[in-house]
Formats: structure tokens, C-alpha cells, sequence
């Protein structure tokens, strides 16, 4: 309810109190009875009305939340299987694990790769080192060949292999965009809500009002500090938190850890 | 060496396991909690437990007051790797007795500074 229409119930009951007063001043006990009954009815009215206005905000903050969930069903995309907001990130969740699990699937086939490059040409460098100190045989120098010929081969396939897995690792990490996208809606969703229920909290503000009803707000429940919080979003902002490693170093240093 | 991993996500517990296998350490076993964790610790002989705080079930703070307070497991070296970062838990976890503290998002050289400075105390 508006200021104005606050303002107008309020001239409207003391008007019929102003009535009721002299209708009761001049004996009109009749009349007096149809003021009272008017006063209740147009108290009742806006209760009425504002319970009504309630219901209805409540009725379609309901309905938009579905129809978004809905709206996401019309994408051919892989968005469309979501329902809610939670379906949502836990698909964020699945997603993040894929692409975190694929990069290091691929890490591990890499490293045996590069591992394999590094260890023969440490052994060929001390070949070559002997060879160049020309501290080696004919026939030795005849392997060494070989073996150098079939280092290239073996570098340039490993190589062309490690490519391969770089590249896998380069597009797994989509799951930024899609996971972007799907956190952006759910923002959206989180906002529209929190709209609808800013909305809903007035009207039921209004209600209060015309009851005369008054709310006793709980304390806050103190957090319990060993649950723990999660990753710390705004650091810069806090001065309860550490910065990075050096400031858990300094502060485990200074109590003598 | 025997190593047990703690963390409620996959993906925490398969990075760690694998900086401990780069820093020469291969026999690992990961648990997703304190409460699946405290049962393997007590019947195994691990010599090091890497532990995240803030998991479902058992956090990783009460883990290691769990640990302290086991007769047998009270000198276990304790490495808690967690994105708590507020002063006041990790004077808490200093104070329950920590070994060391990496808050994540970590640096490999993070991790093993602190492996490295935990085990010269402890053979010291």
C-alpha cells in the first residue's frame, strides 16, 4: 500500500470517528451502532484488500520463478535440462569436476611424455659430451647415431603427442563459459526473487499495519566459527582474514609456530 | 612413508595426491571426511595427514582435536590445506596443535615448503 492510500484509510477513519463522537454526544445511539459497524467493515475492506494483494504478489513471485525454470526448457543448448536454480549448480558443480578431472587425466598422460623426452636426452647430452671430448670409439659413435636418430623420431611423436593433450586441456576449460552462463541465470533468478519477496515484505508490512500487529525479530544466531565459511570472496574488504600463504606464515610466526 | 588426504572434493584430494607424487611420496590413500578418515588413521600407521577444515560430517578442525587427544595418533604430523582463512581459525587450529597451515588457492612450492619444514621439525 502506498503512502497515499495509507494516508487516505487514515482520513477515512478519523472522519468516522469524528462522526461516531458527535452522533454519541447528541444521543444518536442509532447511528452511532452504523458508524461502529462501518468503522469494522472498512477496517476489514483493507485487510481484505491488502491480504488479497498479498496473495497475488505471492501467487505470481511463485509463478515467475517457474516460468524462468521453463523458459530454459526452449534452449536446444545443454541449459535446457535445468529445472531450478539448484539443479543449476549442481551442474556447475558436475561440470567444474569434468574439466578439473579431464585436465588432470591428460597432465598424466603428459608427464610420463616429457619425463621420457627429458631422461634420453640427458643421456644422450653425455654421449654427445664424450663424442665431443672425442673421447669415443668408431663403433661406439656408430650407436650413437642411432640412438640420435631415433631420439628425433621419438621427440618429434612425443611431441606431437603432448600437443594433442594441450589442446584437450585448452577446451576443457569451456566449462567457464558454460558454467558462466548457467551461474549468470541463477543470479538473475536469486534477484528476481529477492525483488519479489522485498515486495512481498512491504505488503505484509502494510498488513501489520492496519492489524496493528507487531513482529519480535529472533536474534541473530551467533556462526559457529569451527564449521568453517568456505573460500573467502572479498578478502581486500575484511580485516578478520589472512591475504595469502605469507600472512598465515607471519601470523603463525608471531605466535611462536 | 604413508600419506592420508583428506577432502570432501575429488578433485582436491587427485591435485594434492599428485604434488605428494611429484615430492617423491607415493603411498597415499584419501579419505571425503573426518569421520571416514579417524577409523583408517587408527587402524593403518600413517606417518602424515593432509587435511582440508571446512567438510560435511567431520570438519577437518575436529579431525585433528580427534587426533590430538588419541593416544596413539596424538604425534601425528597434521598439514591442513583449506580455504580458511579468517585469523581467528587459524589460531585455533595452531592451538589444537597444527603442524602447518596452506590456505588454498596453493602453490606447489607452498605445499612443499611446508612438507619439508614439517618433517625436519619432526626429525629434529
Amino acid at each position: 500500500m502506498s503512502q497515499a492510500d495509507k494516508t487516505g484509510v487514515e482520513n477515512s477513519l478519523v472522519l468516522h470517528a469524528k462522526e461516531l463522537l458527535s452522533q454519541l454526544e447528541t444521543g444518536n445511539s442509532i447511528d452511532a451502532m452504523q458508524t461502529i459497524a462501518n468503522l469494522h467493515q472498512q477496517r476489514d475492506q483493507f485487510l481484505f484488500d491488502e491480504v488479497g494483494k498479498l496473495t497475488r504478489s505471492l501467487h505470481s513471485a511463485i509463478q515467475n520463478f517457474a516460468i524462468d525454470a521453463e523458459v530454459g526448457q526452449q534452449d536446444a543448448s545443454e541449459l535446457s535440462r535445468m529445472g531450478d536454480a539448484s539443479d543449476r549448480l549442481n551442474y556447475v558443480i558436475e561440470r567444474t569436476e569434468q574439466a578439473a578431472n579431464k585436465t588432470m587425466d591428460v597432465v598424466e598422460e603428459i608427464m610420463p611424455l616429457s619425463s621420457a623426452i627429458g631422461d634420453d636426452a640427458n643421456s644422450l647430452k653425455e654421449d654427445w659430451g664424450r663424442f665431443m671430448r672425442k673421447d669415443m670409439k668408431p663403433a661406439e659413435f656408430r650407436d650413437l647415431t642411432k640412438k640420435i636418430d631415433n631420439f628425433l623420431t621419438m621427440t618429434a611423436d612425443k611431441s606431437a603427442g603432448i600437443s594433442g593433450h594441450l589442446t584437450t586441456i585448452l577446451l576443457a576449460q569451456d566449462y567457464q563459459d558454460l558454467t558462466g552462463q548457467v551461474i549468470k541465470r541463477v543470479i538473475g533468478l536469486v534477484q528476481e526473487v529477492e525483488d519479489n519477496l522485498v515486495e512481498l515484505v512491504k505488503m505484509a508490512g502494510t498488513v501489520d499495519y492496519l492489524t496493528g500487529t507487531q513482529h519480535e525479530l529472533p536474534e541473530k544466531e551467533e556462526v559457529d566459527m569451527t564449521a568453517g565459511e568456505g573460500p573467502i570472496i572479498n578478502p581486500e574488504k575484511r580485516d578478520d582474514v589472512v591475504s595469502g600463504q605469507d600472512d598465515v606464515d607471519d601470523l603463525l610466526s608471531s605466535l611462536g609456530f | 612413508m604413508k600419506i592420508l588426504i583428506v577432502d570432501d572434493f575429488s578433485t582436491m584430494r587427485r591435485i594434492i595426491k599428485n604434488l605428494l607424487r611429484d615430492l617423491g611420496f607415493t603411498n597415499t590413500q584419501e579419505a571425503d571426511d573426518g569421520s571416514s578418515a579417524l577409523p583408517l588413521l587408527k587402524s593403518s600407521d600413517f606417518d602424515f595427514l593432509v587435511t582440508d577444515w571446512n567438510m560435511p560430517g567431520m570438519t577437518g578442525i575436529d579431525l585433528l582435536k580427534a587426533v590430538r587427544a588419541d593416544e596413539k595418533l596424538a604425534s601425528l604430523p597434521v598439514l591442513m590445506v583449506t580455504a580458511e582463512a579468517k585469523r581467528e581459525q587459524i589460531i585455533e587450529a595452531a592451538q589444537a596443535g597444527v603442524n602447518g597451515y596452506v590456505v588454498k588457492p596453493f602453490t606447489a612450492q607452498a605445499l612443499k615448503e611446508k612438507i619439508e619444514k614439517i618433517f625436519q621439525r619432526v626429525d629434529a
